[in-house]
């Protein structure tokens, strides 16, 4: 459980993420805003709380903690964190997606703290469950992160990882479904519904969490009953807001990967440092 | 001459690299039966993961594992370890550039039996075109053995392409296998054919053939397919008058073309013994299968004869 210390400095911290995604797209870049700021508080606890092991000036730490994130198109998020602990200097996010840039518009491992290729979906779990199973096998103590999109459950591969991930008993796995029930071209509903997640994973057997995905103290309390669960895999499943922070992109499709106009810029700024402003003054 | 089993010898060398390197693990998609990596298996149970029917699965678990720095080794048929899970071979370990090694295991037209959808003729170009792969063919089970030694040591991934038939001996025990090099099987001075897998003990007898003709035929092993050795092709076909390809395999995208894309700044022409533009069919025996797609001895010898003649 959080002290509420850490809670409100895990909240700020969310929003630090939020604003490093909207540095990291503006002037006139496209990216993956929706399910990047989705993901903002899950991230926010998993990386500057959570996850043990992690060092900017060492990032392959064999003791670390990993995370895997099979919605790889929301690595912004990831980026966001990772130059908070100084996995990389700050001026690479204005050199996202180019040429010269260390931030490849998915994850790459060339990028310290990035620790698998993902982008192209459903294939992330599986990585994760391999890692998982190696870890265990040497005796390791450290946990490995998933993070899924709701929409990439429609991928067949996410389905094989979860059945042999609760075969081999994955106790040190823990995935999050980032669940903002809206994809690329539209709410998931319409698009592809995927009825009763939390009844498919458990009839899979895995050990089911169902949480609000903005409420760090939730996340942190997930995480720890995860921890409590030695026989299976766990999945947290997170209800959020896709865009989650910025009203002009909540709940919208049209913001999966998208710019921003000048006038959004200032007003995402706006809004973050009106946010981070109250977390200073408290 | 003696016959010897690739998939044995693929199966007892991944024991005997687990002995000798704890990192080494298994992943199978219920063959091991036939690509025999359920001998690993038997021997290390805890190092051995049955991923079921799930080729996917089992490539992007194989890359988590060797993110935690294992070395595992995927096996099944070579159909479902190159086709099947193509975007999991390229996003989760090659473009990662990850130590898994891939067994395409019952390759080409070996499962005579089982027809079209269990015969790969298309692995060696699919696998070819990643970047970061290697694509290794040994033509017999010495070659298999020594192979998969090299490949425990090489830093990135790799598919093998094992035939599910018993093959004859041509390689010699002597020696360590590189990764890269091809080798002279039969010196000769009018003709080279580079061949690979079982097609190398039909260019060896193609040669014999065509000795009666007083057509002196050079017969080279390219059992590493990628990367290939340029320096050796033009080595072995610049004092030549004919250049020739033999391979289990369609000749769109695999070795006829590996060797046609190394040579083709030289200026050189090239015939290509293999599979057309089509799928395979079940037979009741690998020979009469062979000889229906034309991959033998009298075709390599047919094409010698007419690219000496172009």
């Amino acid at each position: 459980m959080l002290t509420k210390g850490e809670a409100r400095h895990l909240e700020k911290m969310a929003w630090v993420i939020r604003r490093n995604i909207i540095e990291m797209i503006s002037g006139g870049k496209v990216g993956h805003l929706g399910g990047s700021c989705s993901v903002a508080e899950i991230l926010s606890v998993l990386y500057f709380h959570r996850m043990k092991g992690l060092d900017g000036n060492n990032p392959k730490n064999p003791e670390r903690d990993r995370i895997i994130f099979s919605k790889g198109h929301a690595v912004l998020a990831q980026y966001a964190a990772l130059v908070e602990l100084g996995y990389f200097p700050r001026e690479e996010m204005k050199k996202l997606k180019t040429l010269g840039g260390l931030l490849q518009g998915h994850p790459d491992m060339k990028t310290p703290g990035i620790e698998a290729v993902t982008g192209s979906l459903g294939q992330g779990l599986s990585v994760a469950s391999g890692m998982a199973l190696g870890l265990r096998l040497d005796g390791s103590k450290s946990k490995v992160f998933a993070v899924l999109g709701d929409g990439e459950l429609a991928e067949g591969q996410i389905w094989e990882a979860v059945m042999s991930s609760a075969d081999y008993k994955l106790g040190n796995l823990c995935a999050f479904v980032d669940k903002n029930s809206v994809q690329a071209t539209g709410a998931t509903k319409d698009i592809f519904p995927i009825e009763d997640i939390p009844g498919r994973f458990r009839s899979f057997g895995w050990n089911v969490i169902e949480i609000d995905g903005h409420d760090v103290c939730q996340v942190e309390d997930a995480i720890e009953k995860a921890d409590e669960t030695k026989d299976r895999p766990t999945v947290i499943i997170a209800l959020t807001v896709k865009g989650k922070g910025f009203p002009f992109a909540e709940g919208k499709a049209a913001y999966h990967n998208a710019g921003i106009s000048e006038d959004e810029y200032k007003e995402a700024l706006a809004i973050v440092g009106g946010k981070l402003k109250e977390y200073e003054d408290a | 001459m003696h016959k010897e089993s690739l998939r044995k010898a693929y199966g007892d060398t991944l024991v005997e690299l687990g002995k000798i390197d704890e990192r080494v693990v298994a992943l199978e998609a219920d063959l091991g039966k036939s690509t025999m990596s359920n001998l690993f298996g038997a021997e290390f149970p805890s190092r051995y993961f049955q991923m079921g029917i799930a080729e996917q699965n089992m490539i992007s678990t194989a890359a988590g594992l060797a993110l935690v720095g294992k070395r595992p080794f995927a096996s099944t048929f070579a159909v479902f370890a190159s086709g099947r899970p193509y975007d999991q071979i390229r996003s989760s370990v090659a473009i990662a550039n990850l130590p898994v090694v891939i067994c395409g295991s019952s390759a080409g037209l070996s499962d005579y039996g089982d027809g079209k959808t269990h015969q790969s003729v298309d692995d060696i170009a699919i696998m070819r075109v990643l970047p970061h792969m290697t694509v290794l063919s040994p033509c017999d089970a010495v070659e298999t053995r020594k192979m998969m030694h090299a490949v425990l040591k090489h830093d990135g991934p790799v598919y093998i392409r094992i035939n599910r038939n018993d093959l004859p001996v041509l390689t010699k025990e002597e020696g360590e296998y590189r990764i890269g090099e091809m080798s002279l099987m039969r010196d000769g001075k009018d003709a080279v054919c580079f061949a690979t897998g079982v097609m190398v003990s039909k260019a060896l007898e193609a040669a014999e053939m065509l000795e009666k003709e007083g057509v002196s035929l050079r017969v080279v092993n390219v059992s590493s397919i990628k990367p290939i050795d340029v320096e050796a092709l033009r080595k072995y076909s610049s004092d030549v008058k004919a250049i020739v390809t033999a391979e289990e395999h369609s000749v769109i995208g695999g070795l006829g073309s590996a060797v046609l894309e190394a040579l083709a700044p030289y200026g050189v022409k090239l015939g290509m013994v293999g599979m057309e533009d089509t799928y395979g069919r079940s037979a009741e025996n690998y020979d009469v299968l062979m000889e229906y797609y034309h991959l033998t001895k009298e075709e390599i010898a047919s094409r010698v004869k007419t690219m000496l003649e172009a």
